[in-house]
């Protein structure tokens, strides 16, 4: 009996396992493949030792990464526990509200950022007809930051919410009644026991943050190179798949590194909510 | 003059929505007391606490403790601590912690914390837990967690609500004399919600019976069980028979189509009573010596006695009985004048106390679920 539903479980995830290997598995191994080789399919460190060459870049992604996952936790914790206090119906409205941006295409998003941003956009019009001088917001570090806060948001705030949605109120009347103020509260129940949700959060703004290369090029104008547009040019306009994948490679280590640091803080957290 | 009273609930109501939870209800608590509210779900005993708590305040009357009056002084700063249905331990800290979390609030020094925390888990039997995660606790573990964690900052009065409510009926047992121990060893007021008579009964010093928002009776364990004041807390303490009855005169009352002498005074002439006798106080005789007569109708093994139900005259007798009486023979019933309890006629008469439609499921099926109180107040 035992062996047979071992058998009928296997074959329901067996399309699942198809699909990895074909489209998660394999692509990794070609990702290592293409980085220690050159065009002609030899071995060669060349790549690898390029590398260097672009760490200001690596560097200014991360940075950025980190300043947008900050900027989306302090919006998205108090946001989040606001919404987990309303009722249900109101809940549901307000995720419905979060979630609505993400059914536009990532890509009208940011362009509409960019009409709204540019010196003569839709802001400085406006500043203008009240007599404010324009405002130069465009093609700035600030406006690739602003751009993946606006599109990453979202994934801060839905993890974190999940979490707080399901707290045991009693928790924090378990807390009142032991002498805690609504300080107390905030610090000692509802802060570390959202733990979990702040970590998936974090890891869920920070890797596209990091990765993301379109936002840079429409909101930064190619002055605020992040690591993924050098990636993007290698495969589009150079064709030099092998640094393309070294610096993939790259950047998934760094991801992993970063994964492993965040889960190691919510380890005895329970399963992470992603 | 009420001595030491600690706790004073005047003229209390409270409503959610249009649901009035609590009707003018005056209790008061003295202090070192255990004392139980006591009633089915939905009768306004957990709001009560949670009065005394300060997580409801009143929309009428008065909380008073230790003299002053309290009905907006937020929960924290009240010198009362409950202990929640479910426990509401902090999943993300272990035992020790847990222990020590209203004392880090107050900032003690991490020696007396210790020291407290230490002596807690000893109390309640859990020395050597500090390390251990709460989900990896059993229910009666989780249970002494919480305890220790409401006792370590040394409340004057321990709320518990419905403690045992989750735990199997041997560990409940054990419990109850636990809580009882500790109760008067720590000397601090207890105040216990339950729907659980038996638990009621065993525990308390004074029993609080309610319904429907309102109290029905105050009394200790023995008066409650032996002088109910009308139908439903006769009914809701113990098995009951509850015949209508006229009282002919002092000590003597008609029930059944029989007189009987009984011990009851003070009632009109002809008094339409309800007439209380308890399964285990009537006697079976021969049908020819019995003051009435029956048809037993079914036979129930209970262990320590057969619970018979006999008809008598279309209303169906309880009687506990340790001697086997077939199906469907006629027996005698005979009832002494101290085992017949007369209570004056209630909103509550006639609707208790006839066992014509008895059978132990319907007594599952009409078990309160305390689940559905609490939902009801969290409105």
């Amino acid at each position: 009996m035992n062996r047979r539903s071992a058998a009928v479980s296997r074959l329901i995830a067996s399309p699942y396992i198809v699909w990895a290997a074909l489209f998660i598995i394999a692509p990794l191994f070609f990702v290592v493949y293409y980085s220690f080789t050159n065009s002609a399919g030899g071995f060669t460190l060349l790549n690898i030792q390029t590398l260097p060459k672009y760490l200001p870049t690596f560097l200014r992604s991360i940075w950025f990464g980190i300043v947008a996952t900050l900027i989306c936790l302090v919006i998205a914790f108090p946001l989040a526990y606001y919404i987990s206090q309303k009722s249900d119906k109101a809940q549901r409205t307000f995720v419905l509200l979060i979630m609505l941006p993400m059914w536009m295409s990532f890509l009208i998003r940011t362009y509409s950022w960019m009409a709204l941003l540019q010196d003569t956009g839709i802001i400085n019009t406006f500043l203008g007809k009240l007599g404010i001088d324009p405002i130069h917001m465009i093609n700035t570090g600030g406006a690739v930051i602003l751009g993946m806060v606006y599109n990453f948001l979202p994934y801060m705030i839905l993890p974190i919410y999940s979490v707080m949605a399901k707290l045991d109120y009693s928790m924090v009347e378990a807390c009142q009644d032991l002498g805690g103020n609504g300080f107390n509260v905030l610090r000692r129940c509802i802060i570390p026991m959202s733990i979990p949700g702040v970590v998936s959060g974090i890891t869920m703004v920070f890797v596209p943050s990091v990765s993301t290369f379109y936002i840079s090029q429409k909101l930064g104008g190619g002055s605020f190179d992040l690591i993924g547009d050098v990636i993007e040019r290698q495969f589009q306009q150079s064709y030099n798949y092998n640094l393309g994948a070294a610096l993939s490679l790259v950047l998934m280590v760094l991801i992993v590194i970063s994964m492993a640091i965040m889960n190691h803080f919510s380890e005895g957290e329970g399963e992470m909510i992603i | 003059m009420k001595d030491n009273v600690i706790i004073d609930l005047k003229n209390i109501s409270v409503s959610f929505g249009d649901n009035q939870v609590l009707k003018d209800l005056n209790l008061y608590i003295r202090d070192k007391e255990f004392m139980t509210l006591l009633g089915p779900s939905g009768c306004g005993k957990t709001t009560t606490l949670r009065i005394i708590a300060g997580f409801i305040e009143p929309d009428e009357g008065e909380v008073i403790f230790d003299g002053k009056k309290i009905n907006s002084v937020p929960p924290h700063k009240r010198n009362v601590n409950t202990i929640f249905q479910r426990y509401a331990l902090f999943p993300h800290l272990n035992v020790y912690e847990n222990v020590a979390f209203g004392l880090r609030i107050k900032k003690l020094p991490e020696k007396q914390i210790k020291e407290t925390v230490e002596e807690m888990l000893e109390l309640v039997n859990l020395k050597g837990f500090n390390k251990r995660n709460i989900n990896s606790l059993s229910g009666g573990q989780q249970q002494r967690v919480a305890i220790a964690r409401a006792l370590a900052v040394h409340p004057r009065v321990l709320l518990l609500d419905e403690p045992l409510g989750a735990l199997d009926l041997k560990l409940r047992k054990d419990m109850q004399v636990e809580l009882k121990n500790i109760q008067q060893r720590l000397g601090i007021t207890f105040i216990y919600v339950t729907h659980d008579q038996e638990e009621a009964l065993s525990m308390s010093d004074t029993v609080v019976v309610m319904d429907n928002g309102i109290i029905q009776q105050i009394g200790s364990p023995v008066d409650i069980y032996n002088e109910p004041k009308n139908a439903f807390v006769a009914d809701f303490i113990g098995e009951s028979n509850i015949v209508d009855g006229v009282m002919l005169e002092d000590c003597l009352v008609e029930f059944s189509g029989h007189r009987f002498e009984c011990l009851d005074k003070g009632f009109d002439k002809n008094e339409a009573v309800d007439v209380v006798v308890r399964p285990e106080d009537v006697d079976v005789v021969a049908p020819e010596k019995g003051m009435l007569k029956g048809v037993v109708t079914s036979v129930t093994f209970k262990g320590v006695h057969f619970e018979i139900i006999v008809d008598i005259g279309g209303f169906k007798w309880m009687i506990q009985t340790t001697d086997y009486e077939a199906e469907g023979s006629v027996i005698g019933l005979y009832i002494e004048p101290d085992a017949i309890h007369i209570m004056k006629k209630s909103e509550y008469s006639g609707m208790y106390g006839d066992y014509s439609s008895f059978s132990d499921e319907y007594e599952e099926l009409s078990d309160p679920e305390p689940e559905e109180e609490e939902e009801e107040e969290e409105e």
